[in-house]
């Protein structure tokens, strides 16, 4: 894909987010889905490719009245959203379709038809890492950070810092689930879930959705929104077992799908004006900032220590308030790309001055898989 | 720290079998590359590494270090918390998951790179866990 050859000319969130008793997970598909077609100017007639993570695509596509005549189920986890970007976009430049709606919807917190992954006891997993103990994302994902801390010297204070300057992203943003300014003192007593993580360096749990719409970007000036544009995209996985990454203090997949996003999209990081990294847990922030090459190794912490993510900062980084204090439906990466959607339209509620790309970096499973967009409101 | 039965239990498949025909009989069984010579886990009947089909099964000795761990504070079937759910890597190289028992849950007690050792646990007739404890812990 060339540089600035497909952009995004449509982008919504569900119309509410957070506590959604009244709705099931298919109508957050759809409510975001004719948000992003209404947001567009479209019709659904008008979509011919479709693609969402979690629910068969079949069902949702038959739940709007879409005839797709290209379809992508790629599920592997959060950042599956930015894959069916890098997906979509090869579907365009192929000449498969020409307006790809992309749909997330997901009853996080109500639990109604909700679908999620079972771990079989025969799976890699189910054998060799359930009959330990684990209880989820934040008994599991937490499991490399303790390595980290001793190779790098990463303090207590410092990963409570990552949920303190997100709450002052999240403080500017009305959508944005906690608001309440926090101190690191704050994080340092909350309530303990898995050692050293507290409840406020674990993200939220909550219901909606968002929704995509790309097209090339020869059709994108026809579009009532200001384009966004394409500059690259990766992706790439590691393993289903955070027992078995190779390296606790790095992610194989990170670096892969990020320098991929970077070389096809041909910018160095000093061209970067803002960035979202998928927060699920305080320290991916600063895996992501590592292993995309903003900082070197084990200086991330003290990057973000200093600010430099923080409102004013060089690299404004999960501008929403991010996973942790926006919202975080149990995949999150969609919310993430809406962000720097909505920073590239110039229409953000905590919205960077003058920003002419931002990166979105996603994480799938627990370190398991992942997916990079790079985005611009410039056509190169 | 745990009620063996209540433990999520593994189901063994034709390529772990000797995994856990190891563990019931006391063994810690890696395998490792004829080809690169190098040990992988979890099993399977060929390399990671190199694809090579030539690998062997060998038992390990059941020796290794902690590597990282959380302490859980959350309820799960089995398990009393807070308890910790570890790495430990093994003196051969790979790693795997585990629990750290005849040890107080404790950061204190729990030193990134101290030395443990395998135990075994028998939750049924089929399934015995390989658990670690520190060197020189008394069980």
């Amino acid at each position: 894909m060339r540089p600035g050859s497909i952009a995004i000319v449509g982008a919504a969130e569900t119309t509410r987010m957070g506590h959604i008793p009244d709705a099931s997970q298919i109508q957050l598909h759809a409510d975001a889905a004719r948000n992003a077609i209404r947001d567009a100017g479209l019709k659904p007639s008008d979509i011919d490719g479709y693609a969402c993570a979690g629910e068969i695509p079949t069902n949702v596509a038959h739940y709007l009245g879409l005839t797709p005549k290209w379809v992508d189920g790629t599920y592997v986890g959060g950042c599956s959203f930015m894959l069916h970007v890098r997906h979509a976009a090869a579907a365009i430049t192929a000449g498969l379709c020409s307006t790809v709606l992309i749909t997330h919807g997901e009853s996080g917190r109500s639990r109604i038809g909700l679908v999620r992954p079972t771990t079989q006891p025969e799976s890699y997993a189910g054998q060799f890492e359930l009959p330990y103990g684990p209880s989820g994302p934040p008994t599991l994902f937490t499991v490399p950070v303790l390595r980290y801390m001793k190779r790098y010297g990463l303090t207590h204070e410092q990963l409570a810092m990552v949920a303190v300057v997100q709450r002052e992203w999240a403080a500017r943003n009305p959508r944005a689930s906690f608001r309440d300014p926090i101190t690191v003192d704050d994080v340092l007593n909350s309530k303990m879930i898995a050692y050293p993580f507290r409840i406020l360096q674990c993200c939220l749990v909550t219901d909606g959705g968002g929704a995509l719409i790309l097209t090339s970007a020869d059709r994108a000036k026809d579009f009532p929104q200001k384009p966004v544009y394409i500059l690259g995209t990766g992706e790439s996985t590691e393993t289903p077992m955070i027992s078995q990454m190779a390296d606790f203090t790095s992610s194989r997949a990170f670096r892969v799908a990020g320098a991929t996003a970077f070389a096809e999209a041909g910018i160095t990081h000093a061209d970067v004006d803002h960035a979202m990294f998928y927060d699920a847990f305080a320290h991916l922030p600063i895996f992501g900032l590592e292993d995309l090459g903003f900082v070197p190794r084990g200086e991330a912490a003290r990057f973000i220590w200093e600010r430099n993510t923080a409102p004013g900062g060089k690299l404004p980084v999960n501008t929403n308030g991010g996973g942790l204090s926006y919202m975080h439906s149990g995949m999150y990466g969609m919310y993430a790309l809406q962000e720097s959607v909505r920073q590239m339209r110039g229409i953000a509620p905590a919205q960077v001055e003058g920003a002419k790309v931002s990166v979105c970096h996603g994480v799938g499973g627990m370190f398991a898989a992942s997916g990079t967009v790079i985005m611009s409101n410039q056509q190169p | 720290m745990a009620t063996p039965s209540e433990r999520p239990r593994p189901k063994p498949t034709p390529e772990t079998r000797h995994f856990w025909e190891g563990t019931r009989e006391g063994e810690l069984r890696l395998q490792r590359c004829n080809a690169c010579e190098r040990s992988y886990f979890p099993p399977r009947p060929f390399c990671p590494h190199c694809n090579a089909d030539d690998v062997t099964v060998y038992a390990a000795s059941g020796r290794g270090t902690l590597y990282s761990y959380v302490i859980s504070h959350r309820p799960a079937p089995g398990f009393t918390p807070p308890y910790a759910i570890a790495v430990v890597e093994t003196q051969e190289g790979p790693r795997l998951m585990s629990n750290i028992v005849d040890c107080p849950q404790t950061p204190e007690a729990l030193q990134l790179d101290m030395a443990v050792e395998v135990v075994f646990q028998k939750l049924d007739d089929e399934i015995t866990l390989p658990l670690f404890r520190p060197v020189g812990a008394r069980g």
